[in-house]
């Protein structure tokens, strides 16, 4: 048996869930309905929603998706790492090392602050440009760099934000402790910093699993390029509305799971 | 001779001095008590005797060597030293057992394996056998402090400080920390307690002093300190704390 209160709030519940769906319904309906309506519709459709090559390329973009999906898996754990190298070396107070932090200042300062498609068009054309032998003057390699450098420099942020916002007062018991500097960093600082900025850092990978993408104009055949030459071939857009729907069936789950994770932290934190 | 001593202390944080000259003697197996209102430069001085914080003046000496030389490494004597916090400060992605084992593991060289019944005896010896494997979210306060006061025993301090460690606690807690303490005392441990649990001071320290803006005003056996104070602002202060608790 509900309690007076329960019954209440189920009936509110129920009324607003009511709401909410035929709002919605009615929106979609509007979209469905109208659009046709507009005099480019049928072109449109046929160029962007065409089910033919939809279903005649989308196994081959399938296949492209592979090279983008190698170039995120090599590229993330080596922004990790050079975010870390990066977010550490700020943080070294040694006046002999100051060249380190300078180094680290004006890295982030450059590369948060080019636009990536510059760094890729600079790394991947200009590097293999110096004449090198193979396989180092592939603009596979020398993009994946251009990608790696760029983000580091945002992660290294998010990881020096997150070394900074751990309470001074564990600073405090690892030095009552004895323990060193680095050790402290180490053991004390840096595993609890991480934890603390996996979703920050979460959203970032989000993006570059999209920005990989930008590789295409220098070369490799990933799945946007591979989009752009069935387009050529078919003189049709679907392809493009095919990787659309391939990325985004990779970063909705993404993003949601990035928010599930910041949602536990912050209930946790409560 | 004095185990632990500062002499003429002085400490600032930019333009406001905490501690003004501070005298203060720590003779060995010696429990001394700092009791005074909040802002009267007890937890500073703790911090500034085991080298947490910098002293502007005056000399700290520890079996009487300076161990306040600019530029001197401090881990030697923090190591020496231990200190337990109000807030508890436990590492909180690790063990109780890893937090006691973290500092003597890495400044003594030594394994898990060697320093392991070493710690288990001391979790044994305050109540906490069943909690090792806790994390510090799984604990109470009372148990978060006791392992804070474990943590700081592993590495063999010779000397140990107490920032009103009962200060963050629920009632009903205290006592089990007060009665950690008691079985250091009961140990020979030289402690300084910076405290406001009156009752206990009185009961169990060699020596209580009285701060009052970052001087120390009065010091002397609890039975006198608290018994016939001589300074007025002792005595105000007594009766407000006694009246409040």
């Amino acid at each position: 048996m509900l309690t007076r209160r329960q019954q209440y709030e189920a009936r509110v519940r129920r009324r607003a869930m009511l709401v909410a769906g035929g709002s919605t319904l009615a929106v979609l309906l509007a979209i469905v309905v109208l659009v046709p309506f507009a005099p480019g519709w049928p072109a449109v459709k046929k160029s962007f929603f065409n089910a033919e090559v939809f279903a005649d390329t989308f196994p081959g973009l399938l296949n492209a998706f592979l090279l983008d999906v190698a170039i995120f898996a090599w590229s993330a754990p080596m922004i990790f790492a050079l975010g870390l190298v990066v977010a550490l070396m700020r943080d070294v107070r040694a006046p002999a090392a100051y060249p380190v932090r300078l180094f680290a200042i004006v890295y982030t300062d450059i590369f948060r602050g080019v636009p990536v498609i510059l760094v890729i068009y600079l790394v991947g054309f200009g590097i293999p440009g110096l004449g090198l032998p193979r396989p180092w003057n592939s603009p596979y390699v020398w993009g994946t760099v251009a990608l790696v450098l760029t983000y580091a420099a945002y992660v290294a942020e998010v990881f020096r934000t997150g070394i900074e916002g751990i309470h001074a007062s564990q600073r405090s018991a690892a030095a009552s402790l004895g323990l060193t500097e680095a050790d402290t960093m180490r053991f004390v600082i840096l595993p609890q910093a991480i934890r603390k900025v996996v979703p920050a850092n979460m959203n970032l990978f989000i993006a570059l699993q999209k920005d990989v993408a930008l590789l295409s104009f220098i070369g490799p055949v990933e799945i946007f390029r591979q989009a752009g030459v069935y387009k050529s071939l078919m003189a049709n857009f679907t392809p493009y509305v095919g990787a659309a729907l391939i990325f985004l069936a990779i970063t909705v789950p993404a993003t949601r799971f990035a928010d599930y994770l910041l949602a536990k932290q912050m209930k946790a934190r409560s | 001779m004095a185990r632990l001593e500062a002499r003429g202390l002085v400490k600032s944080f930019g333009a406001t001095t905490v501690c003004r000259g501070i005298d203060l003697e720590v003779a060995d197996g010696e429990m001394v008590c700092l009791i005074g209102a909040s802002g009267s430069g007890k937890s500073t001085l703790l911090r500034c005797l085991n080298l947490l914080e910098p002293i502007d003046d005056g000399v700290i000496l520890l079996d009487g060597e300076d161990i306040s030389v600019p530029g001197l490494d401090p881990l030697p004597v923090r190591r020496r030293i231990g200190m337990v916090f109000q807030t508890y400060n436990l590492f909180p992605h690790m063990t109780a057992a890893e937090n006691a084992m973290l500092a003597p593991r890495r400044a003594r060289g030594v394994t898990r394996e060697e320093i392991g019944p070493e710690v288990a005896a001391l979790f044994e010896r305050f109540g906490l056998a069943d909690r090792m494997g806790h994390y510090p979210d799984q604990l109470s306060g009372g148990q978060q402090q006791r392992v804070a006061i474990v943590r700081a025993l592993a590495m063999r301090p010779e000397i140990m400080l107490f920032d009103e460690i009962t200060s963050a606690l629920d009632p009903e807690l205290v006592g089990e920390v007060l009665d950690a303490l008691r079985d250091l005392r009961a140990d020979g441990m030289t402690m300084v307690l910076a405290t406001h649990e009156m009752g206990f001071a009185r009961e169990l320290a060699d020596k209580v002093c009285f701060l009052d803006g970052g001087r120390i005003l009065e010091e002397g056996p609890p039975g006198e300190v608290f018994a016939s104070p001589r300074e007025d602002r002792t005595r105000a202060f007594l009766r407000r704390v006694l009246q409040a608790g």
